[in-house]
């Protein structure tokens, strides 16, 4: 049976010398139709909008195409041009309309501007920020999402150029979509089921007067396309089928991806900065502004996208349905989230209606909202974040609570346990899913760093220092960076490993940042965003060099999948102790930690924390059932005995006292009693 | 160079051979060949590609067209890959279904 033929499918003028008809207004952004392109554009503010059609490459327009009046329905312009070829074209628009700053309108005709809903752009092509089309079709195979239960996750978070890109890395396409997809096998290795992709919306990375790179990219230009220099096949325009290969294949892994969105600011700057695309097509509707037309600087870095703005709102909820629904991601973390809340005047809103359509809307149920639930202008809401039962925070103070504990400050045991349960005096009404705990991020020292540095060391940023966070709690061991002294290394192997065990045994759902297991260094840059290089790259020789910490990290993973009581669960489950059992010391002076997790059966696990500088003698409770306690972890052991094979510890000799090591963390957990 | 291709088919070999570019434009040619083909009920599709010039993502979808066109088990073997068309191929992910000489 033959299609009918579409009676739409012809053109009915002719613009600037190409045959074209009024287009249809939905979807917004350029699509393939029969015989042509669609190109639908909105602005509220805009008097009139010219479509610019580029052949690829070349400098010039090869046509400018006025939307006529008649094909204006409201604020959309749209037009089918027909006999293009998708993969010889570039575009953008011309939009016309008042140049009046004070009002928040900044129209100039003189910029060609990219599309907002460009599937695919340019990037840093000789002609930068050109629009393109893109083939959408793409052969799934029946690809479903893990669909992982969120406290089950273990996120890595990681960045897909730097992953790669060190020689090291050993891949075919180094720094790329299609580089990751031949480290899967490690991730599976390492046992993660999640990666959290750093901003992969296309972004100027060269956008920075300091040091001329902009490494991490939370400056996004293009939000629909995904960006084309980690795309090896990128100068074939083919990132949009490399992008989605990989999440084909990462879910054949078992693993989720996450894609870290950026919507509380654009790479447009402020008034100094330039007009690229949103800022020229709307301004006053994009941007959130002061009476006098000044931009609102919430998010530290110029401007703050008006995302409570009905308009805004429908095009964060269109970008995040294409992702989820084109390339079957599953769950976005938004960056400064807390901007998310704000109204258009900044002020905080108690219902914000984005996040309530995100958390509502049907194309994104099954996806996780992770939100980063603070901005730059000091609005903090880590436990408060309008959640809807549905959005998970980045726990910030898990992190902070974590690090002090670490270094053994006085009076945070109390608070320290009360973050390994899952922060209930949070999200008792939530649950464990919705905490994400992580000691370190992309934003920050890495894990190796946090133990070999006192201070931050960003010289190299070109900002005398004075950029990245004063405030790391973090401890060197004894010298402040690289050193070959065998004691302060051993401080520093047993703090990291203190570090990940108690992640890993926390209920919430764990973060790693890529690299930190197997120590990878930005030699106390806390800052890196502003380094391409092998400063933030992963160097994959770490892995060898430092394979016992590895091997460390992929049992303790091992154990959290073995344990489901670790995950999630009620507060019953857990018992706290002390020196003594079942004798918990909660005063300020005390460092010492110990509970017993008990999910019936043989899921039980007593994890112990000392960070203190002397060791202890530890009575265990008696191990329920008639089992017997067994030795899953010790810090303050060499390796390999660090950690055991899940499912192979040894049992303890002495079954009532165990010692405890200075600075260590201990886990044991139960088995059948041998002698059974 | 404008894009030409043949089809010859000897028992159940099809045999494409290419040359020039194929982009949007050619592409529907090839696809309907490769619809002859599935017609003739071949189980072996090779695709003679040495003189092939440039091969554009719209070329590289022709590939997945002919895999669903054709039934279940044949086979599609392309010979004569240009490199860099090759690493396009294997790095998107299309090279899933065929076998690259």
């Amino acid at each position: 049976m033959r299609a009918l033929e579409p009676i739409d499918a012809y053109p009915t003028h002719r613009i600037a010398g190409f045959p074209v008809r009024a287009g249809r207004s939905l979807p917004f952004g350029a699509t393939r139709v029969p015989g042509g392109v669609n190109f639908s554009v909105y602005s509220n503010h805009a008097t009139s909008i010219s479509l610019v059609l580029y052949k690829a490459g070349e400098p010039e327009p090869m046509a400018e195409l006025p939307f006529p009046e008649a094909f204006r329905i409201g604020g959309v312009h749209s037009m089918t041009v027909f006999d293009l070829d998708p993969e010889d074209i570039e575009y953008g628009y011309r939009a016309d309309g008042p140049h009046e700053p004070h009002r928040g309108h900044r129209f100039d005709t003189s910029q060609v501007l990219a599309d907002p809903y460009a599937r695919m752009s340019t990037g840093i092509d000789p002609y930068r920020h050109r629009s393109r089309v893109a083939l959408d079709d793409f052969d799934w195979e029946g690809d479903r999402s893990p669909l992982l239960p969120h406290e089950d996750l273990v996120i890595y978070e990681l960045h897909v150029r730097g992953f790669t890109m060190d020689p090291s890395s050993g891949v075919s396409a180094p720094g790329t979509y299609a580089g990751l997809v031949e480290k899967i096998p490690y991730l599976r290795r390492l046992g993660v089921n999640c990666v959290e992709l750093m901003p992969v919306f296309e972004f100027d990375e060269t956008d920075n007067i300091f040091t001329g790179v902009n490494y991490w990219g939370y400056n996004p230009l293009g939000f629909f396309a995904p960006k084309a220099s980690y795309a090896a096949t990128g100068r074939h325009h083919m990132q949009v089928d490399e992008f989605k290969h990989m999440v084909k294949e990462l879910h054949k892994a078992g693993i989720e991806v996450l894609l870290d969105v950026v919507f509380n600011h654009t790479g447009e700057g402020d008034e100094r900065g330039p007009s690229i695309t949103l800022k020229g097509l709307d301004n006053a509707t994009y941007y959130m502004l002061t009476p006098d037309g000044h931009y609102y600087n919430f998010s530290g870095t110029g401007n703050t996208l008006n995302c409570n703005h009905p308009v805004v709102r429908g095009f964060v909820l269109d970008c995040l349905r294409y992702w989820a629904a084109e390339f079957h991601i599953d769950g976005f973390r938004f960056d400064l989230a807390a901007i998310l809340g704000r109204g258009a005047d900044g002020e905080l809103l108690h219902n914000p209606p984005l996040l309530e359509s995100l958390a509502y809307d049907p194309v994104l149920r099954d996806c996780k909202l992770i939100a980063e639930a603070w901005d730059a202008a000091g609005l903090y809401q880590v436990g408060s974040f309008p959640d809807y039962f549905r959005w998970s925070e980045w726990n910030g103070r898990y992190r902070d609570t974590l690090r002090r504990f670490l270094k053994g400050d006085l009076g945070v045991t109390g608070e320290m346990a009360t973050r390994l349960v899952g922060s209930p005096d949070m999200y008792s009404r939530r649950g464990t899913s919705a905490t994400v705990n992580f000691i370190t991020s992309h934003d920050g020292f890495t894990l190796r760093d946090l133990v070999s540095y006192n201070h931050k060391h960003n010289d190299a940023n070109g900002e005398h220092n004075r950029d990245g966070d004063n405030n790391d709690l973090s401890w060197n061991c004894g010298v402040e960076g690289e050193t070959d002294d065998p004691g302060v290394l051993s401080t520093r192997g047993r703090q990291t490993r203190n570090a990940l065990l108690l992640l890993l045994a926390s209920r919430g759902v764990p973060m790693l940042l890529a690299g930190d297991e197997a120590g990878r260094t930005q030699l106390g840059n806390n800052n890196a965003y502003c380094h391409d290089s092998p400063l933030t790259w992963f160097d994959w020789g770490l892995v060898e060099d430092n394979a016992d910490l590895f091997a460390f990290v992929r049992r303790v993973i091992a154990f959290r999948r073995a344990h489901p009581v670790l995950r999630s669960g009620s507060p019953e489950q857990v018992t706290w102790h002390g020196v003594r059992a079942w004798a918990p010391d909660w005063s300020t002076h005390c460092r010492l930690m110990a509970a017993m997790f008990d999910g019936g059966g043989d899921d039980c696990v007593y994890v112990a924390a000392n960070s203190y500088w002397e060791g202890h003698t530890l009575d265990l409770p008696a191990p329920p059932r008639g089992m017997a306690w067994h030795l899953f972890a010790d810090t303050a052991a060499a390796s390999p005995w660090d950690a055991h094979e899940p499912g192979a510890e040894p049992p303890l000799a002495d079954q009532s006292q165990v010692e405890i090591g200075p600075r260590s963390v201990l886990v044991l957990v139960t088995h059948e009693r041998e002698d059974q | 160079m404008s894009f030409q291709v043949k089809m010859n088919v000897e028992g159940d070999t099809a045999t494409i051979r290419l040359s020039g570019e194929l982009d949007g434009r050619s592409a529907p040619e090839l696809n309907q060949l490769v619809g002859e083909a599935v017609e003739q009920r071949v189980g072996k599709l090779v695709l003679l590609l040495d003189e092939l010039t440039y091969m554009s993502s719209a070329g590289v979808r022709c590939l997945v067209f002919a895999h669903q066109k054709l039934p279940r088990g044949s086979e599609i073997t392309l010979i004569g890959t240009q490199p860099e068309v090759a690493e396009t191929i294997r790095l998107t992910g299309f090279d899933r279904s065929i076998v690259m000489t």
